[in-house]
């Protein structure tokens, strides 16, 4: 008797949930292609991201919430390149959902689409937090983004290929957008070219790439190591005889090692907005590099 | 479109003037042939314009062949690099490896260590004194096909000076059922409470709550199959039940029913609250049959007494898991509260047997305990916990048909089922991972289980994990 009740609720609850979602719902792993997303698809899309500009993509744990969320997805987009490496999986064996899983076409991992830097040549836990696809913090350079939005516009093509001329028509305005914007940041911070900066963590590497800047050195002595007090004396002394524009941080990394350091050298210490929602102005991506630009160039005044 | 539309206007552009001219001849003649030029040069206009206009429909059309060759070219580059999947390689299964070592010291004997009213099964007990390499454990997992994922935990540890190769889990679990549906089948840690499905080293703590060790026999696994529902809401919902074998402690039951001996239930609901907390709140029912339930190996220079138990025995777990990190990033600061209430109603007999013969004692008892925690991140690397266990009993048990040779009162005494000494234990800790794959912990428990003085435990405990990337579970 007992156990027929409860198989009959089961069934029931079963029943009564099919409910009809007009809109493709979209699930982001990270706020940059939430961003994305929202511009592509527009009306014909609702999109919800797992994480916040102020919580770190690698550090995620599987949450009931988002495991709900992600039950009731039709696209699934992020990162890849083992960024979502903790939770990503457990995710997707906890939210039943098979449209979103590995190799089906609501499975979006964009960094399977673009080519990656700072592939390690050596794969080893004692060098720090590293990936073998590539540093996955490629959403920093505007051209990879480009590049990400015909991936994605094509995908939602696919999947919705009743609504495929609005995402191409969306596309054409981002590419328009974006192929105006690149010119304009790069013509802006061409007096950046050649300079060298600090990093905290090492994903400013597609930026620094982009706009021509180098990397001096990275307050992290191994990617995800907190800096340690040794490792920051002996930047100390590399700062004094290669002197560099600024320490770079983003606005989620501890800002006590990057003053620390900016207080004994005097080179300033700037928190950069990482991604869209990272600080008020950064409301979209093409704000995002407006912002990032804007005070990369004012460092150069 | 603007062609026609063109030609119209200058039609009546052309029209218009004529009705408004009555002249003479020579004016007339005149007007002919400034019309006439007009014309002309309307013509040439529009000729103009149709060229034009040609020219743009022609780039127009260039420009659509170029976006679809652009389309096409993204589709080249998709199939080119879906097979790069990332994750973990390409064919092999993630493997994974975690060494638990401990030195532990105890103000009281661990080998006579129990808990009163409760009888002891499964894996109960405390760690082995001194220093220990307490467990290894070695995880595979991988997607088998579209159709399901597996994953098989081999653990090694030592007993009485031998190694011991124990499958701790192998499942499968379906990943392509519709409708929210997931079956999982094989052996696998039963979802009977929160922390009976955590791996030892994901515990918190350096060793099992004191109801785990009463009601589950330190952690309960069994071979059988689990069908679970998440519901489409927002709201986190799953509704599930398990088709035990039944065959190990607390289940105990002869384990040849085709699907199984044991059955449990349960439902878990949870969200997040605000951008900074999340919780999630779970029920469980377990019942089982128990034919001949025997006592672990608590009551250690007894083997040839022992104390069977036979009847109906169900187990009731609520639990809460409370999680707190500002604005949800956990890496600075985090806060995690856990708390588990246990209730068992037993019905059945004892039977008590000795090399003289056997006792018969009719038993019926409610059981209950409960634990909670917090667990403390205050900066990077560096948590802090605190926890407090209770149990306690209203068992009903007496001797009826005694051949043993023992007293009845020494029956009862020796089955560690009588009421007089609710178990309860503090326990705080605090630990140190260097990164998220090393871990140390320093732990003191002030133990209440037996009667009498209190049991000063310390344990230091390290957890090293090798290979594949850990999941973040909740």
């Amino acid at each position: 008797m007992h156990r027929k009740a409860t198989l009959l609720l089961l069934i029931g609850l079963m029943l009564c949930s099919f409910s009809v979602h007009a809109k493709l719902s979209v699930f982001t792993c990270e706020p940059e292609w939430k961003a994305l997303a929202e511009q592509i698809g527009g009306d014909q899309v609702s999109v919800f991201s797992a994480t916040t500009a102020q919580q770190d993509p690698h550090h995620i744990q599987a949450r009931p919430s988002l495991i709900a969320k992600l039950r009731r997805a039709d696209l699934l987009v992020c990162t890849g390149a083992e960024l979502e490496a903790g939770w990503l999986p457990l995710l997707l064996r906890r939210a039943r959902n098979a449209k979103v899983q590995p190799g089906r076409e609501g499975h979006l991992m964009v960094a399977d689409h673009l080519s990656l830097m700072e592939k390690p040549t050596r794969l080893d836990r004692s060098e720090g937090d590293v990936h073998a696809q590539g540093n996955p913090h490629f959403h920093l350079d505007p051209r990879r983004v480009l590049k990400a939005a015909e991936v994605l516009a094509a995908r939602l093509t696919r999947i919705d290929a009743e609504n495929s001329k609005s995402y191409q028509e969306r596309l054409a305005g981002f590419q328009q957008q974006w192929n105006e914007a690149i010119p304009r940041w790069e013509a802006s911070a061409a007096s950046l070219h050649g300079k060298s900066v600090v990093v905290h963590h090492r994903e400013w590497i597609y930026l620094l790439d982009w706009l021509g800047m180098k990397r001096l050195a990275a307050l992290e002595p191994k990617p995800g190591v907190p800096p340690s007090a040794g490792h920051l004396v002996g930047l100390q002394s590399a700062l004094k005889e290669n002197p560099a524009l600024a320490i770079i941080r983003a606005m989620k990394d501890d800002s006590g090692p990057s003053e620390w350091l900016a207080k004994r050298t005097g080179v300033p210490a700037v928190s950069l907005p990482y991604t869209v929602g990272s600080t008020e102005h950064a409301d979209s991506l093409q704000a995002l590099f407006d912002e990032i630009v804007k005070q990369l160039v004012e460092l150069k005044k | 479109m603007s062609n026609p539309i063109l030609r119209v206007a200058v039609a009546a552009a052309l029209a218009v003037p004529l009705s408004a001219f009555s002249a003479d001849n020579s004016e007339i003649a005149e007007l002919k042939q400034m019309f006439e030029q007009m014309k002309q040069q309307y013509e040439t206009r529009i000729s103009a314009l149709e060229a034009r206009i040609q020219q743009a429909e022609a780039k127009a059309q260039k420009a659509e062949n170029s976006a679809e060759s652009a389309n096409q070219a993204v589709a080249e580059v998709q199939t080119e690099t879906t097979n790069q999947r990332s994750g973990d390689n390409l064919f092999n299964p993630a493997i994974s490896m975690v060494v638990q070592g401990s030195a532990t010291n105890y103000s009281r004997d661990p080998e006579a260590w129990s808990l009163q009213g409760f009888q002891l099964g499964g894996e109960s007990g405390l760690k082995p004194e001194g220093l220990s390499l307490t467990e290894t454990e070695l995880t595979v997992s991988s997607n088998v096909d579209d159709w399901f994922f597996a994953q098989a935990t081999i653990g090694l540890h030592e007993e009485d000076g031998s190694t011991e190769i124990d499958v701790e889990e192998a499942f499968v679990d379906s990943l392509n059922l519709p409708a929210g549906l997931g079956l999982r089948f094989g052996r696998f840690f039963t979802e009977t409470g929160y922390i009976n499905t955590k791996h030892t080293h994901a515990w918190g703590f350096a060793d099992a709550p004191l109801t785990s060790q009463a009601f589950l026999g330190h952690q309960y696994r069994d071979d059988g199959i689990r069908l679970s529902w998440l519901a489409p809401t927002d709201t986190f919902l799953e509704l599930g039940m398990e088709a035990l074998r039944g065959e190990r402690f607390p289940a105990g039951g002869h384990g040849d029913q085709f699907l199984g001996d044991a059955q449990n239930y349960f439902v878990r609901i949870g969200r997040d609250v605000g951008l900074s907390h999340s919780f999630r709140l779970g029920i469980s029912h377990l019942q089982t049959d128990p034919q001949d339930r025997q006592g672990g190996h608590a009551h250690a220079g007894h083997a040839d007494e022992t104390f069977s138990f036979a009847g109906d025995s169900d187990l009731t777990i609520a639990d809460l898991i409370w999680k707190w990190a500002p604005n949800g990033d956990g890496r600075r600061q985090n806060f995690t509260f856990q708390a588990e209430y246990f209730h068992r109603d037993e019905d059945g007999d004892v039977t008590f047997t000795n090399d003289t013969g056997t006792a018969l004692l009719p038993y019926d008892g409610t059981q209950e305990g409960f634990y909670a925690q917090g667990i403390y991140q205050f900066m990077p690397r560096w948590r802090v916990g605190l926890r407090y266990d209770r149990l306690w009993t209203d068992n009903d048990l007496r001797v009826t048909a005694n051949s043993s040779g023992e007293g009845d009162d020494d029956v009862l005494d020796e089955s560690g089922l009588t009421d007089g000494h609710d178990p309860y234990r503090w326990t705080l800790m605090a630990d140190y991972s260097h990164s998220e794959f090393s871990l140390f912990r320093l732990q003191f428990s002030k133990d209440r289980s037996r009667p009498n003085e209190s049991d000063e435990q310390v344990q230091l405990q390290y957890i090293m994990t090798l290979g594949a990337h850990g999941a973040h579970k909740y």
